[in-house]
């Protein structure tokens, strides 16, 4: 027991309180999480993860008929579908990584009053599984991307696709930080649950998700730069698809974004977190 | 404690204070806090204050007020008090749940805490699923579950079920899993809130067996917080009471649970029942009142009788109608029954039953006594009435037996009647 190191509990002081160790520390439970996050989907279905799949398959669908066949908005040359899947597969890993985050105290406020481990757990291993359902979706996408190179489509895998998981973490650690901040807001306010999943509605309009960025100039087109998910929609579509234009200093300015979001998200969280049990 | 006192605490608490808001905490939606702000404000009454508790509005209050207690290593601890003493909340803070509002806690040791058993237990996994879910939340090792996984599953009798959905597991089962996880895991500091109350007898026994191993065997440090005086007898080394937020006694075993009887012994000659307080469990009957009479106080020497009159308000015809006097050690163990002859009665708004009790066999101590009254035809009872802790007496120390303390730990509750006696020599 000597080696054993002293814990100090005291009144909660300061408003930045976290440590990458303990959680580190805690990887198996992060692990469990995630595991038990994968396995409930399976459980009482009998399509279990295949449900991950038709989800974008089918506003995919709608999509091409909606904006592409009637609206007649452009794609920059890419097979409709694929360029719309690919908006919604990255879009969908953004939003539900932000509302399941949003609601991580009420969602767990059993286990929250009962036990100790780092509450951060939790919002990362949902982080995490956002993650994974969206691996699956992108399997998917893939095979539709070679049944269009092979159905003689102007795609190509390219080197650029290197920069894809560049971009996956960075929209998981952005959907982390605005997931914590709403969650700390959720904590205190109900309505924040209400404001979040009509919030991200509209973000989705305010992204390049539907539209290409060709497509929109002027001041439209400036706002949009704003939008951390702006450059990171882009991009992707650029990595991977090879449609529009690299964006680099939006893309540094979401990184900035990225990081002051994770940060407030962290700090909020953690003074969320101390006393949460006992004003539920 | 004496001979520990080379050694550092394992467990330091210095002037630890908790407050909790009262009456705010209804206002969770910016609506309800709206409405706060906007009532306060035109002087109106609060619409989102319960009603009955204006008197909390703004108020604070100390759950923990200036707490100081140090436990060494290998000590089991038991921690006793009436609802609302603190003890809840003492542990809470131990094991990190939420933060206190002064003072510090220092802790030298790893801490299994045990306020619910099967935190985090999924409906949907497996038993083995949920061993490792549960096991990991209290902050094990994936490899050390792995190590420990056949000796969980063999404690937890669930052997033949482990691969099922818990949600197929009765009451029983689930308690027995979710127990062998938080009894495995590897620890120096064992917290424990009355979990020990639940699984059958046997299991129980066997709970209280594995932790009295911990404490005794392998030198583990055990907080435990119980009703249960027998379980603190049993398990515990050192007792501390709490009240009010404080410790108002820490030391032997025997005489916590002494103090502790003093403590929640709080009974009035007269008490009276308000709807919906006794509200009646059938249309039948309902006690509107009891009294203790032909006394003045609740003291008693075992040679007197007490004398009580319970009002009752019979609301339809009743027949075989008992009075069940339950009467419990120091509130909390079953010493045993006293049952009244079976009555009839007519529907009235009052009637008098006055039931003479023989105290001759109780030992010396205080005695809390639940009230019930049942319909017992045939094999089955029916409850229309089940009071707690209605009434009390104090049997004073017996001339009979000498001038000795009685040691209810050792000798019961009952002074056994002996008829007669010979000696020869």
């Amino acid at each position: 027991m000597e080696n054993q190191k002293e814990i100090i509990i005291r009144p909660p002081t300061g408003w930045f309180n976290f440590s990458l160790r303990e959680i580190w520390e805690y990887r198996d439970l992060i692990k469990e999480f995630v595991m038990r996050n994968f396995k409930l989907i399976y459980k009482q279905t009998i399509l279990g993860p295949a449900w991950l799949v038709f989800n974008p398959i089918i506003t995919s669908v709608i999509f091409t008929f909606v904006f592409g066949q009637f609206a007649g908005i452009s794609t920059d040359g890419v097979p409709q579908f694929l360029f719309y899947m690919t908006g919604n597969s990255l879009w969908s890993l953004f939003s539900t990584s932000v509302q399941n985050n949003s609601n991580v105290f009420y969602a767990n406020v059993n286990v929250f009053g009962k036990i100790y481990f780092p509450r951060l757990a939790t919002p990362i291993s949902q982080a995490i599984s956002c993650l994974i359902n969206f691996m699956i979706q992108f399997a998917a996408l893939l095979l539709f991307f070679v049944f269009y190179i092979v159905t003689g489509s102007p795609l190509a895998f390219s080197v650029k696709m290197l920069l894809i998981p560049l971009l996956l973490v960075q929209t998981s650690l952005l959907a982390l930080g605005v997931g914590l901040i709403f969650s700390a807001l959720t904590a205190k306010y109900r309505d924040f649950s209400f404001i979040i999943s009509l919030g991200m509605q509209l973000w989705m309009y305010v992204s390049p998700v539907v539209y290409p960025m060709s497509l929109t100039g002027g001041w439209m087109y400036k706002i949009l730069l704003l939008n951390p998910m702006t450059p990171i929609l882009n991009n992707f579509k650029w990595a991977f698809l090879g449609s529009g234009s690299f964006m680099l200093w939006s893309w540094i300015l979401s990184f900035v974004v990225t990081g002051a979001c994770l940060f407030l998200g962290i700090a909020l969280f953690g003074k969320v977190e101390k006393t949460f049990v006992d004003t539920v | 404690m004496e001979q520990n006192m080379t050694q550092k605490p394992i467990i330091e608490i210095r002037g630890l204070k908790k407050r909790y808001r009262m009456g705010k905490v209804t206002g969770k939606t910016l609506k309800a806090d709206w409405q706060s702000y906007w009532a306060r404000k035109h002087g109106r009454p609060d619409p989102n204050v319960k009603i009955g508790h204006e008197r909390l509005i703004g108020q604070t209050f100390m759950a923990l007020n200036g707490i100081d207690l140090k436990v060494y290593p290998g000590e089991a601890v038991g921690i006793i008090g009436i609802n609302g003493a603190g003890k809840s909340t003492m542990l809470k803070l131990i094991s990190r749940i939420t933060a206190p509002t002064e003072g510090e806690i220092v802790i030298r040791g790893k801490i299994a805490s045990m306020l619910e058993v099967g935190t985090g237990f999924n409906p949907e996994l497996t038993g083995r699923e949920n061993v490792y879910m549960n096991g990991t939340i209290l902050g094990m090792k994936k490899a050390e579950i792995d190590a420990k996984m056949n000796e969980i599953i063999e404690f937890s009798e669930c052997r033949d079920f482990i691969d099922t959905p818990v949600k197929r597991y009765s009451s029983g089962m689930y308690v027995k899993l979710a127990f062998s996880v938080a009894a495995h895991l590897e620890s120096d500091i064992i917290i424990m809130d009355e979990v020990l109350a639940v699984g059958d007898v046997a299991f129980q026994k066997k709970c209280l067996a594995k932790m009295s191993h911990a404490a005794q065997e392998e030198g583990k440090t055990v907080l435990y917080v119980s009703h249960n005086m027998s379980t603190i007898r049993q398990l515990c080394t050192r007792c501390i009471v709490m009240k009010e937020g404080k410790i108002i006694f820490d030391g032997d075993v025997e005489e916590a649970i002494r103090i502790y009887s003093e403590e929640s012994f709080r009974f009035d000659m007269k008490r009276s029942f308000k709807q919906p307080e006794a509200y009646p469990r059938s249309q039948e009957a309902a006690l509107t009142s009891l009294e203790v009479i032909e006394r003045d106080n609740l003291t008693c020497s075992a040679d007197e009788f007490l004398k009580i009159r319970f009002n009752t308000k019979i609301i339809q015809p009743v027949q075989n109608l008992s009075y069940i006097v339950s009467v419990r050690y120091a509130g909390t163990n079953l010493v045993g029954t006293y049952i009244s002859d079976a009555i009839s009665a007519e529907p009235c708004e009052n009637a008098n039953v006055d039931l003479k009790l023989d105290l001759s066999s109780f030992a010396p101590g205080k005695y809390f006594c639940d009230v019930r009254l049942a319909t017992m035809k045939g094999r089955t009872v029916r409850y229309h009435e089940d009071l707690q802790a209605a009434f009390g007496f104090e049997i004073s120390d017996n001339e009979g037996i000498g001038n000795f303390r009685w040691d209810a730990g050792k000798w019961g509750y009952i002074l056994l009647p002996i008829e007669d006696m010979e000696v020869t020599q």
